[in-house]
């Protein structure tokens, strides 16, 4: 593929931050490693002692690992919901966000259900599930879900690389593996109008496809809570309300990671306050909508005050249990964001980052507050001498797995981005000078709201 | 024609487990020897047979051998298995815990039935309440296997069979009776337990990183023997029977199960979860204990945890 200058200077910019790691990258990349070698020896311990070794027990069966699991299933909606709709949408403003995107939503998506395999009693009887899988449980259409939507990403993001990967072939890089990988991997993409036509085409049906199946898999994970007879659990709108607060912690990791990767490879060109505003409002409209899910849920089964379900929300509001986690994690966590995102005055890119942060710690919480007062409350009275059967404690090597999964989810980001350029070059370097009319028109609306964004700050600093 | 049916069944039932029963008998203190050196020379046991003469028969043929896995899976044909509780005669001895632990090889802190003291109301007396599995009709725990390993058998018994489970635990939160029991860690195996081939019907040997719970005992129905629980209880409170053939017996008393649920106005415990248990409760009323009775093998410690832990106070 043939490269304007402008393009060729761009993907220089990116390559040569490929190809070498800086100090600070160096430190982190040992963290991460570490890290994960911890997780290793804690899984290590966990197979050889067996599931004693957590904090789980009778009652509670399930404890912080299904809760990684739904957050980390959870921030893969960054790439489905938020790319997706903003690619179908033909966003202007889209295309130096989109990779990372895409990136978090394979990378989270492979590394969520890892925790349902630590969660298994026997995980040497992986392949029962082939062998005697019933289509009936809950469980096969999570495995069935996850599966396909895991592919749809995996596509997704390839297709969505293409462009990038035929201008990565052009370029001398030293080594032979990855000027041979991006040979492969670019399938003799050329960049003829044909081909365009043809990608293009089949980036929006994938975009089309990936939206629905992202919400099937969330809807199905909370099928598992709500399939059963517990309370807090039991409840019909149970998918909705996951979903939307998937897509809430998902455009949360976003907006971290673009920061993290703005600062790191000197993005501040191609990631810019706007994205940060727009990308804030969408989070704050969806804390809006998390929040009124929340207010639905807790209010209903409280003005109906049914005994299990109030045993649930005692806990929940029981200061010597649960209450600082739930303010936190629905209260704080929502009001928060949207208080700093709805006033202009507000909105920095740091400040942006910063609810974001909030948000995201607030829904991992939020996931834990589902899993364990839920199972801390049987239905039979609690008649047990032994305190862990009764009180969840999360161990050391539960923490230790769950790090583990954090680092390794930075770790292969790190790798990620050192395989492929952060954003999507040649898509943005044709945004910007060679586009379409339609990139045209999209340019100038951007440059239309950005005056009329400036001009407004500027009167009211007058004012 | 249904009670003619009825009665031939209950025939067949005496005629085929009565001998067996007197048999099992001789035999049981055996078993723990026959299971270290299982290759001696045959030896020879007296058995009582129908007819009234005592027959030398060899050891290994009476002694219980395990189902193949399918009629595991299928069920005792022709049965439907019911349990119902005395609530009036239970005063926490806990003799159906030791028992089902001892013949499930089970440690100590594994229950699979276990004592609650319950208290409906702040106004009503506590009442202690002993429950196994419920072996619903509608079982949640069934519907939501991801690989079968728990499953429905025609003679109404839920069983696990843990050589299938995965141990996801997804029974166990499904179960709205804490009826599942999951193996933490490596049980420290007797030799008894271990040479016994495993059979979901026996449940023995347990295995770590799975799914256990009360079974019915169906190893011992097939043997025409009441479960652990019924022939632990000193106090005869758990009846256990057959739907099909109409009685119950709690080892020292039998009763028409219709007669006895309709007549002592048994229950189902949470019968509005609509999962059709078929354990039947009947309630405490006149009983035999006053429920204080059920401290008295406690320490202190643990009486005070029972008087928390009933009648939430909010």
């Amino acid at each position: 593929m043939k490269l304007d200058p402008k393009s060729a200077r761009s993907l220089e910019f990116f390559t040569a931050q490929m190809v070498r790691i800086s100090r600070p990258g160096m430190i982190g990349l040992a963290v991460m490693l570490l890290v994960v070698f911890g997780g290793i020896y804690a899984l290590a311990v966990q197979v050889i002692d067996g599931h004693i070794v957590t904090g789980m027990r009778d009652n509670v069966v399930w404890g912080i690992y299904i809760a990684n699991f739904i957050f980390f299933i959870g921030i893969s909606y960054a790439g489905a919901l938020i790319s997706g709709i903003l690619h179908l949408l033909r966003v202007p403003w889209r295309a130096p966000i989109i990779r990372i995107a895409e990136m978090i939503t394979v990378i989270s998506t492979m590394i969520g259900p890892s925790y349902i395999l630590l969660c298994m009693g026997r995980l040497d009887r992986l392949h029962h599930l082939a062998l005697y899988g019933r289509i009936q449980s809950p469980i096969l259409w999570d495995v069935l879900a996850i599966s396909t939507y895991l592919t749809g990403s995996i596509i997704f993001l390839y297709l969505a690389s293409i462009r990038d990967l035929a201008a990565l072939r052009t370029y001398p890089f030293k080594s032979k593996w990855r000027i041979w990988l991006y040979k492969f991997l670019s399938v003799d993409f050329n960049g003829n109008a044909a081909q365009n036509q043809y990608l293009d085409r089949a980036l929006t049906i994938m975009s089309a496809i990936i939206i629905p199946l992202a919400i099937l898999v969330h809807s199905v994970l909370a099928w598992i809570f709500g399939m059963t007879l517990r309370p807090g659990w039991h409840s019909t709108i149970f998918a909705p309300y996951f979903v939307i607060a998937a897509v809430f912690s998902g455009t949360g990791v976003l907006i971290i990671a673009m920061w993290v990767f703005r600062k790191v490879y000197h993005l501040e060109s191609y990631i810019t306050k706007i994205h940060f505003n727009y990308l804030g409002i969408i989070l704050m409209i969806l804390g809006a909508l998390y929040a009124y899910f929340t207010f639905s849920e807790y209010l209903t089964s409280w003005y109906g005050s049914e005994t299990w379900e109030m045993e649930v929300l005692y806990k929940l509001f029981d200061t010597n249990e649960y209450w600082w986690w739930f303010f936190f994690a629905a209260i704080l966590g929502v009001v928060l964001p949207i208080a700093v995102i709805l006033f202009p005055r507000f909105r920095t890119i740091n400040s942006i980052t910063a609810v974001s942060v909030i948000a995201v710690l607030a829904l991992w919480v939020k996931r834990y507050l589902i899993i364990i007062p839920t199972l801390e409350t049987p239905l039979l009275p609690l008649q047990d001498m032994r305190p862990e059967y009764i009180h969840y404690k999360v161990t050391p090597v539960e923490w230790m797995l769950t790090f583990a999964g954090i680092a390794m989810f930075c770790l292969l980001f790190f790798l990620f981005s050192k395989f492929l350029p952060i954003v999507n070059v040649v898509k943005v370097t044709e945004d910007r000078s060679y586009g379409a009319l339609r990139q045209i028109v999209a340019d100038r609306i951007i440059k239309r709201e950005v005056k009329a964004f400036k001009l407004k700050e500027r009167q009211k600093f007058a004012h | 024609m249904e009670e003619q049916k009825n009665d031939q069944s209950r025939r067949a039932f005496f005629s085929k487990t009565v001998p067996a029963a007197i048999g099992m008998l001789g035999v049981s203190g055996l078993l723990a020897e026959a299971c270290k050196a299982p290759e001696e020379e045959e030896e020879k046991v007296s058995l009582l047979a129908p007819d009234g003469k005592l027959v030398q028969v060899s050891k290994s043929s009476i002694s219980p051998q395990p189902v193949s896995p399918q009629e595991a899976r299928e069920g005792i044909p022709g049965k439907k298995f019911v349990m119902v509780i005395d609530l009036a005669r239970c005063k926490n001895a806990r003799q159906c815990v030791a028992q089902c632990q001892k013949m499930h090889n089970q440690p100590a802190e594994d229950e699979w039935i276990k004592v609650f003291l319950m208290q409906d109301s702040e106004d009503t007396a506590p009442y202690w309440f002993p429950k196994p599995c419920f072996h619903c009709n509608q079982p949640p725990c069934v519907k939501v296997c991801p690989v079968g390993a728990t499953y429905k058998r025609t003679d109404g018994i839920v069983l696990v069979d843990t050589d299938r489970c995965i141990g996801c635990k997804f029974c166990m939160t499904a179960c709205p009776y804490s009826s599942r029991v999951f193996q933490w860690k490596e049980a420290p195996k007797s030799a008894e337990s271990c040479s016994q081939p495993y059979s979901p019907e026996t449940s023995v040997p347990s295995r770590v990183g799975t799914v256990g719970k009360c079974d019915f005992c169906p190893d011992m129905a097939r043997q025409g023997k009441l479960p652990g629980c019924v022939t632990g209880c000193p106090n005869g409170v758990i009846f256990f029977g057959d739907k099909n053939e109409d009685i119950v017996s709690n080892g020292s008393e039998s009763f028409r199960f219709s007669e006895l649920v309709h007549d002592r106005a048994g229950y189902h415990f949470m019968a509005e979860l609509g999962t059709e248990p078929n354990v039947y409760y009947l309630p405490p009323v006149d009983r035999l204990f006053d429920y204080e009775k059920g401290f008295n093998d406690l320490s202190d410690e643990q009486v005070e945890f029972y008087k928390n832990s009933v009648v939430k106070k909010h």
